[in-house]
């Protein structure tokens, strides 16, 4: 690790005006993915802006039909949440999925958004539940939202609030894990909502994305069998040491089918 | 009289300290006025040196001192030796390049060491290590066995410029081809066993000192045999008097082989002190870890058995291409010969075996043991191809054993070891019927109906533990001895204090050997401590590896206790007037046959020690002994392995739900500590089979440099284990000890993959490669469905 300053603004007023002043400062959520990086060397920032201390990024709540998370919530929050449990349960498990203990308690859904790791696990619910971004500039629809490996539609100076994510009539997320990180070689979150079902893939690509081949033979009969044929192309999905594009491309519509299944069963 | 030790489950001593953070290791230790060390390395796999500009690094803040190959070479610092020479088959030494502490000329794997920046703190180390300008000439690397003798591949060194450091064959190759010939049937097969990164929790780490005052050394290191580490490091690398360097292993975690050796960081370090004359601390980050630690296995073989229609095994061949990596670890060059070929009868009575070993150069990371060292590859030769022509035959896998099995003892291989004792059916016996394999074929269905492919295999091992005798083994090629000390000093009061020339890294020695030493002295153990892991404390040692401790260390301690009971035997005759014949002892009591006369163990040490009314004319005071012990063979501890095993064929991922060990380890000292050994073995030898596997790229790079992309095993990958013990005591060791530490990384990889290959068996599946990955398994599915 190198040396920097470290800032922990107590409110979000007060961070963005230290982001700005410092235009190198690299915002700080739980840490999980920026902490490692300077451990190892890779990232080197003169300053961090830690927003922990920050009460108004934090909290869930439930109104008018939406899941509202604050972007500092933990995982560990949203896994435990009972307003998540009754509300979307998929989203609490996928939480507490997420990682091992230590990164939940630590780790926060804004961080991970933003930070946007191709195999990450939220960005497939964000997507999965057509979730609203709220940044502390305008609202960002997830279609919107993840632009590429690493990158967001956020800009400089742009700090997510809070998400807002639709509640559907059922959801689920499978995962099937990377042996070695336990990231998901390939995850899949689905969800039917009112006259709209959505699934949206995880770690198979530079980012998450939606498989709308799957959305609309599923929208006719949401059932593991109607998605069953459906054969996704390899073409431009990740192949690396633990999968190859192929084999990426076949485990979609498997874990696909096992998510509907998932769903219907209310698991 | 104390009740018997031997054979009782005792919680570990040493936990306490572990599990409230006492434990003191390495990175534990701060000196006065100590400094901190970086080490600089390539980032190229094969590279020349064209030149190093430390200028900005030496000027950087807090930096002490900045060392190359250059300067060491100019302080005539030597290169570090290989311990085991092997004679090729054209009757030449192996080749031994020299292996340079720091980098001269050339670097040879990614993570080859070219500086050592010293610092007053360790982020100004590594700043400054930032600053060093090398300036390389990037050559092409070699980086699998299979190409390194292809005609082009770049050449490590010059002097291989074939890359080949040895060829080397045992056994009676015309006899083999002879059998081979008229043969009614032989089974081949062709695989990689593939390479390991080691992983101990605790990173290597060392903090060396010098001291102008009495011109002496001191290391703290992480070594598993601190005493060679001493002998090769100054007879052969800094030319230092021996009595001049204290090298102590304090707490270690975990080993696993990987602290066998000595590195060039330890010696870096302890020459560096006396030039800046300030202890300096080193302690691998993780990332180091996988770059620079031993690693273990990487064979690529082809095996050959050839049966007679009944199963009867007559002949078995095999030819292996070991990947030496860079350049010779310390044991490197005997693991894939003297620990590999000579275990290839494995539990058989194949009568003509023949293998021809070739080592080879990669710019890759050394190779050296890795626990079972040798001995998990061979088990993999023998286990498969068993297996894979009980079904080629098909023939019941249990019954095709048991017509190979040995069965009268000693037996003689024909790979030059002599098994001395052992019972086979009886462990496969019992390992059936803790399996349940009869019930294996309901549950097989009952997996169908779920859409599971269930498998099941079996893996008979043998392993030979305990290298020796030294005369033998130094005949074979070894630079060093064998034997292992002990010494037992009883203090007045009659507590005694135990060293030991073996070491634990989480073996649990300071519980078992305390058992040994309480048992035969008939003491509370309470009463013994263990003292391990310091050249300046224990008299000699040659440390800690192949599962030789109980055997060897305990052995030495035994006879220690042996001359310690003949001496109180002695001040017991006198202090009870009567014939030293007469003296009858039994745990802890030394008495006069036939009456009820008796002195205890803590009298006759009080009496040692305050020799008032004593034999002073005829016996010196003071109750210490001291003892060598060279075994006269190995110790041959067997057992039996079946996984049962569940393959999803939509994923082709793997679930193990049963692992049965039945192993005949001779007498165990301490159930419990066994078991944990077993346990322990198992993950690592099921880790290989599904899960572990060293990556390189093509250009040298390591591919699985973190935990991100190196699998390894862990407790939800594991079924609950079925442990069981069988006896037969070893017959030339005191204790009947034979060992346990690795059995259970040379059993399991065997019996995972032959699982794996029944459960896909009837789609014509006959091989998989290790790691058994999902996409492998998945792929293998899949091309068998399409034929």
């Amino acid at each position: 690790m190198r040396a920097f300053d470290y800032h922990r603004p107590a409110t979000l007023k007060e961070a963005l005006s230290l982001l700005r002043k410092n235009q190198d400062a690299r915002p700080l959520a739980g840490g999980q993915s920026l902490i490692p990086a300077l451990k190892l060397r890779l990232a080197g920032p003169p300053a961090l802006v830690d927003l922990g201390a920050i009460e108004e990024l934090r909290g869930i709540r439930i109104d008018s039909g939406t899941l509202a998370i604050g972007a500092l919530t933990r995982h560990s929050e949203v896994a435990s949440s009972r307003d998540v449990a009754m509300s979307i349960p998929a989203l609490a498990r996928l939480a507490d999925g997420i990682g091992d203990r230590q990164v939940r308690n630590l780790g926060t859904l804004g961080g991970a958004l933003a930070n946007n790791d191709p195999a990450a696990d939220y960005p497939a619910a964000v997507l999965g539940l057509g979730a609203t971004i709220t940044t502390n500039k305008r609202a960002i629809a997830a279609d919107k939202f993840f632009t590429g490996l690493y990158e967001t539609a956020l800009r400089p100076g742009e700090i997510i609030t809070s998400v807002a994510f639709p509640l559907p009539k059922r959801a689920a997320y499978v995962k099937f894990r990377n042996p070695a990180s336990r990231f998901a070689i390939v995850g899949v979150f689905v969800s039917e909502g009112a006259g709209t079902v959505r699934v949206a893939v995880t770690g198979a690509a530079n980012c998450a994305f939606r498989a709308r081949a799957m959305e609309k033979k599923l929208a006719s009969g949401f059932t593991p069998e109607a998605i069953a044929r459906i054969k996704v192309p390899p073409d431009g999905l990740n192949s690396d040491l633990h999968a190859s594009a192929e084999y990426r491309a076949h485990l979609i519509t498997v874990i696909a089918q096992r998510a509907v299944a998932a769903a219907l069963a209310g698991k | 009289m104390n009740a018997p030790l031997i054979g009782q489950s005792i919680k570990r001593k040493e936990d306490y300290r572990f599990l409230t953070g006492g434990g003191q290791f390495t990175d534990d230790v701060t000196l006065a006025g100590q400094a901190h060390a970086c080490f600089l390395r390539s980032p190229h796999a094969h590279a020349r040196i064209r030149g190093i500009d430390t200028t900005r690094a030496r000027a950087a803040a807090g930096v002490v001192a900045v060392f190359t190959g250059d300067d060491l070479a100019r302080a005539k610092v030597g290169g570090l030796p290989c311990g085991w020479l092997i004679t090729g088959t054209d009757g030449q030494p192996m080749k031994e390049p020299p292996h340079p502490p720091l980098a001269q000329g050339k670097v040879r794997y990614v993570g080859d060491h070219v500086a050592v920046v010293i610092a007053e703190t360790l982020n100004q180390a590594r700043d400054a290590a930032e600053l060093i300008e090398v300036d390389y000439e990037s050559l092409p690397a070699v980086v699998q066995a299979a190409d390194a003798r292809k005609p082009g591949a770049p050449a490590v060194h010059d002097a291989a410029p074939d890359n080949t450091c040895y060829v080397w064959a045992l056994g009676d190759k015309a006899a083999v081809d002879r059998a081979f010939a008229s043969a009614g049937h032989v089974t081949t097969l062709e695989f990689i066993n593939n390479r390991l990164i080691p992983n101990a929790i605790e990173p290597r780490a060392a903090v060396a000192s010098y001291s102008r005052a009495d011109d002496a050394y001191t290391l703290y290191v992480t070594t598993q045999n601190p005493h060679v580490e001493r002998l090769l490091m100054t007879a052969f690398v800094l030319g230092l008097p021996e009595h001049k360097v204290r090298v102590i292993a304090p707490d270690v975690g975990g080993g696993f082989g990987s602290k066998i050796y000595l590195y060039a960081e330890e010696t870096v370090l302890t020459w560096a002190s006396r030039q800046i004359n300030r202890p300096i601390k080193w302690t691998a980050e993780r990332s180091e870890s996988f770059l620079s630690d031993a690693h273990g296995r990487d064979h690529v073989t082809r095996a050959e058995l050839a049966l007679d229609k009944s199963g009867k095994f007559l002949a078995m061949r095999v030819t292996t291409t070991a990947n030496m990596g860079a350049y010779l670890s310390t044991f490197a060059s005997c693991i894939p010969t003297i620990l590999y070929a000579t275990l290839l009868a494995g539990q058989y009575t194949t009568p003509a075996i023949y293998c021809e070993v070739t080592a080879v150069f990669t710019n890759t990371t050394p190779v050296d043991a890795y626990r079972g060292a040798g001995r998990p590859e061979a088990t993999y030769v023998v286990e498969r191809l068993v297996e894979t022509a009980a079904r080629e035959l098909k023939m019941d896998r249990a019954d095709i054993r048991r017509r190979n099995f040995i069965k009268e003892f000693p037996y003689q291989t024909p790979v030059a070891l002599l098994y001395d004792t052992g019972d086979y059916d009886a462990t496969l016996t019992e390992a059936i019927k803790l399996a349940d394999v009869a019930g294996f074929e309901a549950r097989r269905k009952e997996a169908e109906k779920r859409g599971k492919l269930r498998g099941l295999g079996y893996s008979t091992y043998i392993e030979a533990c305990g290298i020796a005798p030294s005369n033998v083994a130094g005949a074979l090629g070894a630079r060093a001895g064998l034997y292992e000390a002990g010494e037992i000093r009883v203090h007045p009061t009659g507590s005694v204090t135990v060293f030991t020339g073996s070491h634990a890294h989480g073996q649990g020695h300071e519980t078992t050997f305390a058992q040994v030493v309480a048992d035969r002295l008939g003491m509370s153990i309470e009463n013994v401590d263990i003292v391990h892991g310091d050249t300046g404390r224990i008299l000699f040692g040659m440390g800690t590896y192949g599962s030789r401790s109980i055997a060897v260390g305990g052995t030495a301690i035994m006879k220690a206790a042996d001359k310690i009971i003949a001496k109180g035997r002695k001040i017991a005759a006198h202090l009870l007037e009567a014939a030293e014949t007469d003296i009858e002892y039994e745990r802890g009591i030394f008495k006069v046959a036939g009456t009820d006369r008796k002195k205890t163990f803590a009298e006759v040490a009080f009496a040692a020690y305050v020799p008032h009314n004593y034999p002073l004319d005829k016996l010196e005071p003071g109750l210490n002994e001291s003892a060598f012990y060279d075994p006269t063979n190995f110790t041959f501890p067997a057992g039996s392995h079946i996984c049962e095993l569940e393959i999803d064929p939509d994923t082709g991922q793997t679930r193990i739900v049963n692992f049965t060990a039945v192993d005949d380890f001779g007498k165990v000292i301490n159930p419990m500590i066994v078991e944990g050994q077993v346990h322990g073995g198992l993950a690592q030898g099921i880790g290989q089979a599904l899960l572990e596997g060293c990556a390189y790229d093509k250009d040298g790079q390591l591919l699985t440099g973190t935990y991100m992309d190196y699998a390894m095993p862990r407790a939800d990958d594991l079924p609950f284990f079925k442990v069981a013990t069988r006896e037969t005591p070893c017959t030339h060791n005191p204790l009947g000890v034979k060992g346990c530490g690795e059995a259970g990384a040379i059993g399991a990889p065997a019996a995972v993959i032959n699982a794996i290959v029944d459960a896909l068996g009837p789609l014509g599946v006959r091989d998989v490669e290790m790691p058994a990955t999902p996409e492998r398994v998945w792929r293998l599915i899949q091309s068998a469905n399409k034929k």
